[in-house]
């Protein structure tokens, strides 16, 4: 009997490792095609730049852009400022108005959904405010702020702040009945069913607003860069076009992709430690 | 023993519930009075959609009635109160919290503190036959261990009377045939007055001390059985067929 069982638990663990050794392969092939995807894209790119097909004037090679990476790190022409420098004043804007957007979007967006009182009052302005577009609000704080961090910190907010209301509202308003009855039965009070089920049920849809948010925010930043600023990517990338200098532009690019890229996994990590229950 | 010497604990007098669908109304209970007795296993049989939830829910306090009074040991109650605990027909329980989680949410709720609600929640655990799934979340559980959870934390919070709404309807054939049994053992084990809602006539027949059998809409007491078949009972034992065939023909049809 005893014998018996040490083999069924041998075998249990011969079972896991295959299970495991089975899904490190996957993982290993996803990585693999992440990479050769890259590749395969520098590579076209490349072809593209060296064969004439594209106009030398309108792209650069992928070996110029490294180049021109490395000497903006420590070059601040033609634009000012050297890379470090543009990249954390845009940063810099698009975290405050993307943070603010969220500390006040999603909570207001929790408790509109959960208190209809609340959801009458606040939501005509809200329609008012929605359908404008981030980028209108440019000119007015201008006049206000000046073209310093918080005018365009406002412009983000602006962007970043729609989708986490409409989210986190969303979210709420689905909270199961039969859980919010549950609770009730466990003689909850109405804001403790509003923390303990609502905002828990609201927290899916919530991240993904977040994760639209941070991409308006970097979208709208770049736009209010172009237009109102003396540094800053999208300030580059504006320089990059007036001095005729195609590879800046394209090297404003791909930094604003990368950094979107370690953003973007970031709140992915942040959710997970969140909504890892759904991982399990 | 006779019934009439039994306790009361929950009595309800006169219940009525009406809604207005499409500026009609409807009468969804209709002047329904009950004595449910004190640790006894009530069933209340009906057919679909006549009711039956709405009465379960008004003992509950989440729905208030039109008219009508609740009494808990002679003592007139409104709303939803702490010695009524609830088992739900649709598995709900939260996605975001494990087993443990699930059942210690009441107790939590409560104020009680750590120590004291995870020994509660670990013994109603082991009681309905869960134990080492503690940390397993709902979705990675079977619709039977969930429901199992559900029964567990109904008991977590220590109630003197369990409602249960049609809690094994969405289960498959077998495993609603153990969970009955189960349902059976745990409430002998740890007697509660229950009031179990079903349509399913076998079940009612298996589980109740009482029937209450309901007209269709609206709900009214049409028939009241008392079945003293020694537990568990034998669904093929001629008497249960016989007492299963006298419920069939009283019941009406649904629609």
């Amino acid at each position: 009997m005893a014998q018996n069982t040490k083999t069924r638990s041998n075998q249990n663990n011969e079972r896991i490792a295959l299970i495991q050794k089975q899904r490190k392969r996957t993982q290993v092939q996803n990585t693999m095609l992440a990479a050769s995807g890259i590749l395969g894209f520098i590579l076209i790119w490349q072809i593209a730049a060296v064969s004439g097909l594209v106009n030398s004037r309108y792209i650069a090679k992928p070996l110029e852009i490294v180049n021109l990476f490395i000497v903006k790190l420590t070059d601040p022409n033609p634009d000012g400022a050297v890379l470090g420098v543009n990249v954390m004043s845009s940063l810099a804007v698009s975290l405050s108005g993307f943070g603010l957007a969220v500390l006040i979007g999603v909570p207001l967006g929790l408790f509109m959904g959960w208190y209809r009182g609340f959801d009458s009052f606040m939501r005509p302005i809200f329609e008012i405010i929605r359908p404008i577009p981030p980028v209108s609000w440019i000119p007015l704080t201008i006049v206000w702020l000046g073209i310093g961090l918080k005018a365009k910190a406002i412009i983000v907010f602006f962007a970043a702040f729609v989708p986490c209301l409409i989210n986190s509202y969303t979210g709420i308003k689905q909270t199961s009945e039969v859980l919010i009855n549950v609770a009730k039965t466990c003689g909850a009070s109405n804001f403790t069913i509003f923390r303990k089920v609502g905002i828990p049920s609201a927290m899916t849809l919530t991240f993904a607003g977040i994760k639209v948010a941070i991409g308006n925010a970097w979208a709208t930043l770049v736009a209010a860069e172009m237009l109102a600023a003396s540094s800053g990517l999208g300030y580059m990338i504006l320089m990059g076009r007036q001095f005729g200098r195609v590879d800046l532009v394209i090297l404003g690019i791909v930094v604003i992709g990368a950094i979107g890229l370690v953003i973007s996994k970031l709140i992915d990590m942040l959710e997970n430690k969140v909504l890892g229950w759904k991982k399990l | 023993m006779p019934m009439d010497k039994k306790k009361v604990k929950l009595r309800l007098e006169n219940i009525s519930q009406s809604y207005v669908v499409n500026n009609e109304v409807r009468d969804a209970v209709s002047n329904v009075s009950i004595d449910v007795y004190d640790n006894e296993f009530l069933v209340i049989l009906g057919p679909g959609h006549c009711g039956k939830s709405v009465l379960l829910n008004i003992i509950g306090g989440l729905e208030k009635p039109v008219e009508g009074n609740k009494y808990i040991d002679g003592v007139k109650f409104t709303g939803s109160d702490k010695r009524i605990g609830m088992v739900f027909q649709r598995l709900a329980l939260m996605p975001w919290k494990t087993v443990m989680g699930n059942v210690e949410f009441g107790p939590r709720l409560a104020g009680v503190d750590k120590a004291t609600r995870r020994k509660i929640a670990q013994k109603y655990i082991d009681l309905v036959g869960l134990k080492g799934f503690e940390k397993a979340y709902p979705h990675q559980l079977s619709g039977g261990m969930k429901q199992r959870v559900g029964i567990a934390r109904a008991y977590a919070n220590s109630p003197e009377i369990l409602l249960m709404d049609e809690p094994f309807g969405q289960l498959d054939a077998q495993t609603r045939i153990v969970m009955e049994e189960e349902i059976q053992r745990i409430w002998q084990q740890e007697k509660r007055t229950i009031i179990f809602v079903t349509n399913n006539i076998e079940e009612a027949v298996y589980l109740g001390d009482r029937i209450i059998l309901l007209s269709k809409c609206p709900a009214r007491v049409k028939q009241i059985y008392e079945i003293n078949l020694p537990r568990p009972r034998n669904t093929m034992d001629p008497e249960f067929l016989r007492i299963r065939r006298e419920v069939s023909e009283n019941t009406d049809l649904a629609l």
